[in-house]
């Protein structure tokens, strides 16, 4: 086996890692791109090259960006006293997708699960307990799946921040399991606005 | 009355069978062969079209016909009041099973909403004098089979349950987790009882005034230690209290799963599990007979029944009345036995399966009304 194939080999493998392709798609995309080669490929692996370098977790919020602080924490417009939690940084983009929220969000990295061996010091949980006194927060909206680990989780941080904030969660519109990221926008909106008080 | 029947069951690499096909026209089957000819393999495939994991509970991997291994599937369609469905399930080799209906991927626990199905085995002879975990089982599917939703409140239940137990072995010492999990233990526990006592109440109303050849059972919950806690703040409440001897004991002492079943032969008094064998065995087909009227109630619709080897150890008078029942009922049951003529009194009132052995397959061959 030449050299050249064996790159392309390795790439395909990797490419195969990839969420949503296996190895026969990511044959074809291979394919795909070395045929583009200057359209596609070389302008792809400098766009990698440069993401891999600057990509970080916002401080604040978890949010993924290329700053210390992400464009939604450090806009001033969405400091709008509302904060909504979510499991994860997709779930954030798909909120943002939507459109349907103007405030500022706060990425928990999962959720509890005494099985998995993530506990509250494993999620931004304590984070979250100091930025609601630090930025005047005034409603704290839990947007965490409706499984048994999100709905306990959405327990266990409302019981933190009893006293001290407005804690709603998103209508159960929602399907048992159905995952956020996989909500269209009009669903999102409509279950934003349908919150109900924790 | 409705039906609610299976027209017509397809088997691929199902235990003994390798493909194997029936067509049946909703009256009550009955299954004869020798032993191991492939009479429970062919209704426990039926009882895979339920929520859970058949009537033998038996691990996905048994399910896929030694020694290829390579998969399995099982078709079929279903007859009902409403309309007809076609139910595919079928799992590829060492793969998750997966369910399809009406040729659209489905969740398992939908099956619930399609078939309602009742079933007694062997293994069940023993039901009132062994742990409390199997006639805990029966009553949860009695309960599912009124309320498929039940199903997902169990299922809730024990994850929290298992989250719970896995925190009070670690000694973990967080309240507000603790908190967080006994909330979804209460609200789904107290689902699961109310589900369960609606299931008796209907199985002792069905039980009374119906003309039966079998003995009316009372049923009634217990604890298996302390008190019956049933409503979801009184559930919160217990395990809260209780956290420092769960600590101890390393698990949740207190909730649905430590609940008991209890059954008395209603005109002796007598505990179930102080009757003879056979009268035991009479109570359990008398409480699924009773369960089976009271869905027919229900759903305009009897239930499937999927009776293994249950005429074999019934005398004559008491087989003739069971048949009749059945046959009064309108439903389909599946019953087996090693030889035909345990079935000669249900007559043209049944379609009949002859299950055979041939060298490496079971092989079905319908017999009928004038054959044998
Ligand atoms: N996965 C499998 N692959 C191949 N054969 C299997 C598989 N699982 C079970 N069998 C075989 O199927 C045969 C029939 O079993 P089954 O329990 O259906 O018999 P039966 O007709 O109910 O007999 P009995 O009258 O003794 O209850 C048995 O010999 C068993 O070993
Ligand atoms: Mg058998
Ligand atoms: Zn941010």
């Amino acid at each position: 086996m030449g050299e050249a194939t064996r790159d392309i080999e390795a790439l395909i493998e990797i490419m195969a890692k990839l969420p949503g392709l296996g190895p026969r798609s990511a044959r074809r995309a291979v394919l795909h791109m070395i045929k583009k080669r200057a359209l596609l490929m070389a302008p792809l692996a400098e766009a990698l090259q440069r993401v891999a370098d600057s990509a970080r977790q916002c401080l604040t919020c978890g949010n993924i960006c290329t700053a210390e602080i992400c464009d939604i924490c450090a806009s001033d417009k969405r400091a709008t006293g509302e904060l909504c939690v979510v499991e994860d940084v997709a779930d954030l983009w798909a909120m943002e997708r939507a459109g349907a929220f103007g405030g500022r969000y706060h990425v928990l990295g999962g959720t509890l699960s005494a099985l998995d061996g993530i506990g509250p010091e494993d999620l931004s949980i304590p984070r979250l307990c100091r930025r609601v006194s630090e930025e005047n927060i005034t409603e704290v909206i839990l947007a965490l799946n409706a499984t048994v680990d999100g709905a306990t989780t959405a327990h266990y941080i409302a019981e933190e921040l009893e006293g001290r904030v407005r804690v709603t969660s998103l209508a159960q519109g929602v399907p048992i399991g159905g995952e956020l990221d996989y909500l269209d926008d009009g669903t999102i909106g409509a279950a934003l606005r349908a919150r109900k008080a924790l | 009355m409705g039906r609610l029947f299976v027209r017509e069951l397809g088997l691929s690499h199902f235990r003994s069978y390798r493909l194997a096909r029936l067509e049946l026209d909703g009256r009550p089957v009955a299954i004869f062969g020798a032993n191991g000819a492939g009479k429970t393999n062919l209704i426990e495939a039926v009882s895979l079209l339920s929520p859970g994991r058949g009537l033998r509970r038996a691990p996905g991997g048994d399910l896929a016909r030694r020694p290829e291994a390579l998969g399995w599937k099982i078709q079929v369609l279903v007859e009902s009041p409403a309309r007809a469905h076609e139910v595919e399930l079928w799992a590829e080799s060492g793969a998750p099973r997966q369910t399809r209906i009406d040729g659209k991927a489905a969740p398992q626990l939908a099956l619930g909403r399609i078939l309602r199905m009742l079933w007694l085995v062997p293994a069940m002879d023993r039901l009132w004098i062994e742990g409390a975990e199997g006639r805990r089982r029966f009553l949860d599917r009695m309960a599912m089979s009124f309320a498929p939703e039940h199903a997902q409140a169990v299922l809730t239940y024990e994850k929290a349950m298992r989250e719970r137990n896995r925190l009070l072995r670690e000694q973990v010492r967080d309240a507000a987790w603790y908190g967080a999990l006994e909330a979804r233990m209460a609200e789904a526990g107290a689902r699961i009882m109310v589900n369960r006592r609606r299931a008796l109440a209907r199985v002792a109303a069905a039980q009374a005034g119906a003309a039966t050849g079998f003995p009316a059972a009372l049923l009634a919950l217990a604890a298996v230690e302390g008190d019956l806690v049933e409503g979801e703040r009184e559930l919160a409440e217990a395990l809260a209290a209780g956290r420092g001897r769960d600590l101890a004991a390393g698990r949740t002492l207190t909730g649905p799963h430590r609940v008991d079943l209890e059954a008395r032969y209603a005109d002796k008094g007598v505990a179930a599990r102080q009757c003879s064998t056979g009268e035991q065995k009479a109570l359990l087909i008398s409480l699924v007979l009773a369960n089976a009227r009271a869905l027919a109630e229900d759903l305009g619709a009897p239930p499937l029944l999927l009776l293994d080897e249950v005429a074999a150890h019934l005398d004559a008078d008491r087989r003739a009345a069971l048949f009749d029942e059945i046959c009064a009922l309108g439903a389909q049951a599946f019953l087996t036995g090693t030889g035909r003529e345990l079935f000669d009194g249900l007559g043209e009132r049944a379609q009949f399966v002859e299950v055979e052995e041939s060298s490496d397959a079971s092989l079905l061959r319908c017999i009928g009304a004038g054959d044998g």
